[in-house]
């Protein structure tokens, strides 16, 4: 069930009605069978593993929270027995109560680490055991072998990497004692099978997400149109500006020797619009649902494109993923035991400047690594990743030279300035996502370098672009779509735009500027015969 | 305390750490500054800052960063 | 006035603008809708026959359902001018056989004629066939479960139920095509049709028709018999004597086979069936040099008043249709029809 099918959108009505009809106790187990009904549309072999993941990790928490209250318990047992005098003399003393405490908690990281590699690892033979496959034959045949591995036919669970990511967090959450574990098996499982988020996000922790999920939300009309107004916008995005600028980026990419030069330069502009309006629509569409049931979700963008360097566009972009890779690997690699001993011996060795620099790289470099996997297996997003950490390293490293610069020339904070550094990120970031488009990372490159080598700029003025796939028309409608986009982020800056036209606008004229805007969907979206359905980007993540 | 600010002065020397509140969120430290910080907090003070304890709450003060050294020291 | 009063005051207040906001939206978009509908004025005007039924004046003795080689076929203005039999044909381009059932049945619900007249030729096809021709056939069809019953039988793989229920979904993309007959024709439409009849007047010999391909199976599809089936019993129930007939179309092949399981299949079920085709120069007197504007594939002005004077003189003769002339508004109808009629032949 895409976002864009009518299935889809019927179900929604379907669920958001009955759940307001429904009493307050069949509130949230109506959210879960809507999830797990959802999923079923996608494959029901695919519920063995979502079903699989949710209690591999469910167990593991509990296991967890368990052990720590026990061991909490004989804690403060321990000390009592030892202020009464009748403690056993080896588990007297401060040293030996800290020893307990220790060897419990390392009991609770290996349960912790059972369960999170568990669930890693189907993630990791559905999505990665082709790729691998793939590289050792690339091997085998660079030495000489005639020998070839055959590849596994396994269909990628829908959404697999963003339901394992939450699974995971919740599990280290609890290790972490952020939060108690969930005891109802079926509650957890609606956190981890939420349907919205499935299939693409916004990746949501147990302590934001849990309570509202499972709290009775009354009907209420306000919060029912903001929930809708932001699913409107969200299908804008996606249905009139995303899915009709994929006909002409689509066209260019595949047949890549045809459209060289300044039609890569095309190719980046536009799919990074079709990116940014497929995935943030996409994630309006999440946010608005849950929020059409009373349900408050963590924002995934912050006007990404507005940054001024690629790390602020990183807090900015996708941001409950970033906050995962910093949170569950970043942090627990950089500070780790090693890491700082690395890093010790490398400010001892290489002096203060560089060595602090080391381990923070290092532990980029990872994050970057795995960012880059797991949003496909190829060597394309692996490169695309390590391109982001490349990008990063060296604006932090400039960072000195811009300071120097700007005492020079006042610049820091002018307009001009900030226009040239949103100007940069926008280009950089798009550059990037070249590695989205074409077959591999030999091409990729490739393409990018004629850019520079084919001066094929005339190509605008001679109505090449109308063969694209769009007509002028089209064009028209992408403009003007592009320029809405802008104006609401431009409006959106200074706080909610919703909240702004709540207060401004009668609800006859917000009843009329959305209805307009539905009809524009309906009207000038690219859907239904004639046009292909295109799933949304993120889905195949 | 004292050896604290001390370590914090190290990275940035001019940010008042007795009044600052907001030294994450405010994204005045940033990541890197956070890792040296745990690796000399993990020198000066023999209190290992694990990756359960990296949240802003905990590096947005001086204050909060001593209460977590005071805790992590104290783990009664 | 209580508080609690004010409040309920304000939620009916509310509640009256969320509703009167809801009408005025479905209106607009309604009038949107049918904006971008394609009009079927013009060109492709076989796409504006199936509405047209519903315009029609007076009981129709005869009853026509089939395809192409129906409404361009049979000239209805024939049957009146020489018999004064009002009829009417359902037919729409590439009309299948369910669809042609249901347009049956859903014509039963405003009356009963007397004959019912099939053309054969559409049991050729098993399944759904054509997007493009199944939103002609069923688009302007009213509302009522034949409609629902006839979507469901005729929808490709990639059709859906929801794009007949709101066409605004299926021709929302037209808006970067709207044409000035668009607004034209956007909310009255002219007639097109004379009683479902499609009048051409053109000339093109019958030439060389392209050999017939040897057939994989010759047997008529289980899909397309069962709605044959589904028709003979509708027209029984009723008291309705249909009449099967292949038309003298020479494009496509009426193949040997065919013709035989039709000869069977009428005598089983004790109905007349006509294959016009073997007849067509010796009894019905077409001349394809003259009579067709397609090389043979349709009858043009001339052919199809033949055709419609040959079954009339049958339907007189073995059914006892008799003159429906002397009813006043009946004649008056027609003769707005026949004038249309005349222009359109003389043009």
């Amino acid at each position: 069930m895409l976002f864009t099918s009518y299935q889809f959108i019927g179900f929604v009505i379907l669920l958001v009605a009955l759940y307001y009809v429904l009493p307050k106790k069949a509130k949230w187990p109506l959210l879960l069978l809507g999830s797990y009904v959802f999923y079923f549309f996608a494959g029901w072999k695919f519920l063995f593993y979502i079903a699989g993941v949710t209690v591999i990790t469910y167990v593991a928490a509990l296991l967890i929270s368990r052990n720590k209250n026990r061991a909490d318990a004989r804690f403060a047992e321990l000390k009592a027995l030892e202020k009464s005098g009748e403690g056993a003399p080896e588990e007297c003393g401060k040293e030996a109560r800290k020893r307990y405490k220790e060897s419990q908690k390392k009991k609770r990281r290996r349960i912790m680490g059972v369960g999170i590699t568990i669930a890693l690892l189907i993630l990791a033979v559905v999505k990665y055991t082709n790729f691998t496959i793939h590289n050792i034959n690339g091997l085998l045949s660079a030495f000489g072998s005639s020998q070839r591995i055959g590849f596994l036919t396994i269909a990628l669970p829908m959404g697999i990497s963003f339901y394992t990511f939450q699974a995971v967090s919740y599990v280290i959450d609890v290790y972490r004692e952020r939060h108690e574990a969930q005891k109802n098996f079926f509650k957890y499982a609606l956190f981890v099978g939420f349907f919205p988020q499935l299939v693409q996000g916004p990746i949501s922790r147990y302590g934001d997400l849990a309570k509202e999920l499972f709290t009775p939300h009354p009907f209420n009309g306000r919060v029912l149109e903001r929930g809708l107004e932001r699913v409107i916008w969200g299908y804008f995005k996606k249905v009139v500006i995303a899915d009709r600028i994929l006909t002409a980026v689509n066209t260019m990419i595949d047949t890549p020797e045809n459209y060289k030069g300044v039609y890569v330069f095309l190719v980046m502009m536009f799919y990074a619009l079709e990116l940014y309006a497929d995935f943030t629509g996409g994630i309006d569409i999440t946010i608005g649902i849950a929020e059409m049931l009373g349900i408050p979700m963590k924002e995934n963008f912050e006007r990404p494109f507005f940054s001024k360097n690629i790390a602020e566009y990183w807090r900015r972009w996708h941001i409950t993923m970033g906050t995962w890779f910093t949170d569950y690997i970043f942090y627990p690699i950089s500070v780790s035991g090693p890491m700082l001993k690395l890093g010790k011996w490398s400010r001892k060795h290489l002096g203060e400047k560089v060595g602090k620099r080391i381990p923070v790289y290092l532990a980029s470099f990872i994050v970057w690594f795995t960012t880059g996997i797991w949003h496909g297996a190829s060597w394309n997003f692996i490169v695309w990743g390590l391109g982001n950490f490349v990008v990063i390293m060296i604006s932090q490293e400039l960072e000195p030279l811009y300071r120097r610069f700007h005492k020079r020339f006042h610049t820091d904070g002018s307009t001009t300035y900030k226009t040239f550094q949103v100007g940069r990120t926008v280009l950089l970031m798009s550059a990037l996502r070249l590695f989205d488009c074409y077959r591999d990372v030999p091409l990729t490159f490739k393409m990018f370098g004629t850019m520079f080598t084919t001066w094929n700029w005339k190509s605008f003025g001679n109505g090449t672009l109308l063969e694209l796939g769009l007509v002028r028309s089209d064009y028209v409608i992408l403009g003007l779509g592009t320029i809405l986009l802008i104006v609401v982020s431009m409006i959106g800056r200074s706080g909610s735009v919703r909240d702004k036209m709540e207060k401004k606008i009668p609800f006859a004229g917000r009843w009329a500027i959305f209805y307009v805007l539905t009809l524009v969907i309906i009207v000038f979206g690219a859907y239904g015969l004639g046009y292909d359905a295109a799933q949304f980007i993120y889905n195949q993540f | 305390m004292d050896e604290l600010i001390a370590i914090l002065q190290e990275i940035h020397p001019d940010v008042d750490y007795e009044t600052a509140t907001n030294l994450v969120d405010g994204k005045i430290l940033d990541s890197f500054d956070i890792i040296s910080l745990v690796g000399e907090i993990a020198d000066k003070f023999d209190v290992v800052i694990s990756a359960e304890h990296m949240i802003p709450e905990n590096f947005n003060s001086a204050q909060a960063l001593w209460n977590l050294i005071l805790t992590l020291e104290d783990d009664d | 006035m209580s508080e609690e009063q004010n409040t309920r005051k304000n939620k009916c207040k509310r509640v009256a603008l969320v509703l009167a906001l809801l009408v005025l939206s479905a209106l607009l978009t309604y009038a949107v809708d049918l904006l971008l509908r394609p009009k079927y004025m013009g060109e492709v005007t076989e796409g504006a026959l199936t509405a047209e039924y519903y315009q029609a004046k007076g009981r129709h003795q005869v009853l026509f359902v089939g395809d192409c080689e129906v409404y361009e076929n049979f000239s209805t203005v024939q049957l009146w001018r020489e018999f004064g039999i009002n009829s009417f044909i359902r037919g729409g381009a590439q009309q299948l056989v369910w669809q042609s059932y249901y347009l049956l049945e859903d014509a039963l619900r405003y009356e009963t004629p007397d004959v019912v007249v099939f053309n054969v030729l559409s049991l050729m096809y098993n399944e759904p066939q054509n997007e493009a021709y199944n939103r002609m056939a069923l688009d302007g069809m009213r509302w009522n479960s034949s409609k629902w019953n006839a979507i469901k039988a005729s929808m490709c793989e990639d059709e859906n139920m929801i794009d007949y229920i709101f066409p605004i979904l299926r021709y929302h993309s037209r808006w970067n095509e709207l044409t000035s007959e668009d607004f034209k024709y956007w909310f009255t439409k002219d007639t097109v049709s004379f009683n479902g009849y499609y009048l051409r007047t053109e000339i093109m010999p019958a030439g060389e028709m392209p050999p017939a391909r040897p057939l994989a199976d010759p047997k008529f599809g289980d899909y397309a018999m069962a709605y044959l089936d589904l028709m003979t019993e509708l027209c029984q129930e009723k008291g309705i004597k249909l009449v099967l007939i292949k038309s003298p179309s020479l494009y496509p092949h009426w193949y040997e086979e065919w013709d035989e399981q039709m000869v069977e299949y009428a005598k089983a079920h004790d109905l007349l069936y006509i294959n016009m085709l073997n007849i067509a120069e010796s009894e019905i007197g077409i001349d394809y040099n003259v009579d067709t504007y397609d090389a043979g594939l349709h009858m043009n002005v001339t052919g199809a008043e033949k055709c419609a004077s040959f079954l009339g003189k049958i339907l007189v003769e073995k059914y006892g249709i008799t003159s429906a002339r002397g009813d006043k508004k009946l004649e008056a109808y027609w003769a707005e029809v026949e004038k249309r009629y005349d222009e359109a032949k003389n043009a």
